[in-house]
């Protein structure tokens, strides 16, 4: 793997230009990731596809962590690649339950699946998103299935005699 | 694209109305239970959206439910024609959470193992193409050769299609003479069987006016919808994980990265024979290299002791006990560790909050994303050509739907 350090250019290219909007920088087992605010997101992402030396222009994946009871609730995390400079970072923003999230697919395409399944897993509404419904569940499902509250056997319904009651 | 289908549209005069179509779940080349929902003009698909979710089984809830070792098994069902790749990218990622080094021994098994399973998976998906687009022969053949490479794995581990036979530290049993002498054996056999796929298909008319041409996909738009795998690389992307990020020995070996040009079906194809022909040598170069030594870590928290002496040893019975039932405590921290699975990047994302359990575990699976470029590919083109991309993307939905 390619290891990151604390003089890694993805570091330090971050500290330069986005000081205000990082909260936290960590480097853990050689990876980079960056907490950043919620409303720089876009201009960051641009700044990532954009620039000659970093050019990360594969989105892996995006992911959502439920952190309940602590608050904010959830992180939401974009694991971002680039195919010709070979770098891999992740970026992570932090939301309370009911908060939007600008929604990258403007940036990268492949985020409308990924996207789709945050917000099916975690009720995570992603603003600007062309075509946000479920993907995994049915489309009338009720409750999002990885949240920490949402019991590990489902709901006591017609269909599932061995769930939870619902209080 | 839409230029495209508006030229097309006006070249040959469209006077139906337009219809929407259930492809699958229950649809022979649905490769499982994809459906696809298709907008049809006539025989022209005006888009394709695909619906999944019907394989669902909640996996990344049941993880965070579980030892780290338990979920092992839980591997074997993603992408079950390739069950040791994504054995490989699990314990890989708990690995780097524990930050252990495992033997060498155990490192030239586990490219062996994942070699021979991206095979297995690549004559799989090669074969169902075929005989979903008319020609049912390679199927059959590669099943042939898909039972060598089954019993290889039943010699290893016992199982032949959910294996778990890697496992934290390393791998359950070690790779016998015997094993590595009918390797050995198969790798001689194979390139044989690569050419006579070639002979039936590579050369056969009604093959090219199925797939060449079909279901282009640019290199930058394959980038931007996640295209992963042998799919990027039949658009000409140089993405390997195996060779950017080097896990494993796999920077000691000598491989190529086969390449395609324009982007279509065909040239998936080409890069799934280029490829099935590079494992045989990285598994011929580790059969040649692979040191002696233990092929699990010495480190009686995270390994069980052997079966055997269970049953004569109180010592040994008790730490057995101790691990099935305590299992072992992994660092705080998150990582997200990714491998080179046949399909493309598989990664897994792990958090961990200092206990016997995942606190969040989260599966990037490559069919997943390729799924998205379907209605990319298909665009403009015929209703029997979205057979063939659908083919051509090797999708497997125990893996697509986690």
């Amino acid at each position: 793997m390619a290891l990151q350090d604390k003089d890694s250019i993805l570091v330090k290219r971050f500290q330069e230009r986005f000081a205000p909007s990082i909260l936290e920088t960590t480097v853990f087992r050689g990876e980079v990731t960056h907490l950043i605010k919620k409303e720089s997101l876009l201009d960051i992402c641009s700044f990532l596809r954009s620039e000659k030396d970093l050019k990360m222009d594969y989105l892996s994946d995006v992911m959502g962590v439920d952190y309940h009871p602590r608050a904010p609730r959830f992180e939401v995390l974009y694991q971002i690649y680039s195919t010709t400079n070979k770098l891999r970072l992740r970026l992570k923003i932090r939301l309370e339950d009911g908060e939007t999230v600008p929604s990258v697919t403007g940036h990268w395409k492949s985020a409308n699946f990924s996207e789709r399944e945050v917000y099916d897993m975690f009720g995570i509404v992603f603003e600007g998103h062309p075509d946000l419904k479920r993907i995994y569940m049915p489309h009338d499902w009720e409750g999002f299935p990885l949240r920490k509250d949402y019991p590990l056997k489902g709901y006591k319904d017609r269909y599932n005699p061995y769930g939870e009651e619902k209080e | 694209m839409s230029d495209k289908i508006e030229k097309k549209g006006r070249e040959e005069i469209i006077s139906t109305r337009g219809i929407t179509l259930n492809m699958g779940p229950q649809h022979p080349s649905c490769h499982g239970v994809l459906h696809l929902i298709l907008d049809l003009q006539g025989e022209r698909v005006m888009k394709v959206e695909p619906d999944i979710g019907y394989l669902h089984r909640g996996t990344e809830k049941i993880a965070e439910n579980l030892f780290y070792p338990q979920f092992v098994p839980y591997t074997d069902r993603l992408d079950y024609l390739s069950g040791m790749s994504n054995n490989l990218a699990y314990v890989q990622a708990v690995e780097k959470l524990l930050a252990i080094e495992i033997p060498e021994r155990a490192k030239y098994i586990r490219v062996i193992a994942a070699e021979l399973s991206r095979l297995s998976g690549h004559l799989l998906g090669v074969g169902a193409w075929s005989a979903d687009v008319g020609a049912m022969t390679v199927l059959l053949y590669a099943f042939r050769e898909r039972e060598m490479i089954l019993d290889l794995f039943e010699m290893l581990c016992g199982a032949r299609m959910t294996y778990s036979y890697l496992r934290v530290g390393g791998v359950r049993y070690d790779a016998t003479e015997e094993f590595k002498e009918r390797c050995r054996e198969f790798c001689r056999v194979f390139p044989g069987r690569v050419d006579e796929y070639e002979r039936l298909l590579t050369g056969n008319r009604i093959w090219l006016k199925r797939n060449r041409g079909i279901g282009i996909i640019s290199a930058d738009d394959a980038i931007n919808l996640g295209l992963g795998g042998p799919n990027l690389r039949g658009s000409g992307v140089r993405y390997d994980i195996r060779k950017d990020e080097p896990y494993l020995v796999y920077d000691r070996l000598d491989f190529e990265v086969p390449l395609g040009t324009v982007g279509d079906c065909f040239d998936r194809y080409v890069v799934r024979l280029g490829e099935m022909r590079q494992s045989v040598r990285i598994i011929e170069q580790c059969l040649r290299d692979m040191p002696e030594g233990p092929f699990v870590v010495d480190m009686p928290e995270i390994v069980p002791p052997p079966k055997q002496t269970i049953y004569n040893n109180m010592e040994a019975l008790i730490h057995h006990f101790k691990y099935v039932s305590d299992s072992f405590k992994v660092p705080e921290g998150e990582v997200y560790s990714a491998i080179e699975s046949p399909k493309g990047e598989l990664g897994v994302y792990i958090v961990s909050d200092g206990t016997e359990k995942p606190y969040r575990l989260k599966i990037r699976v490559p069919t997943f994303m390729n799924l998205q470029s379907i209605d990319h590919m298909s665009r403009g083109g015929y209703f029997a050509d979205v057979v063939a991309v659908v083919s051509s993307l090797d999708p497997v939905m125990g893996e697509c739907d986690k």
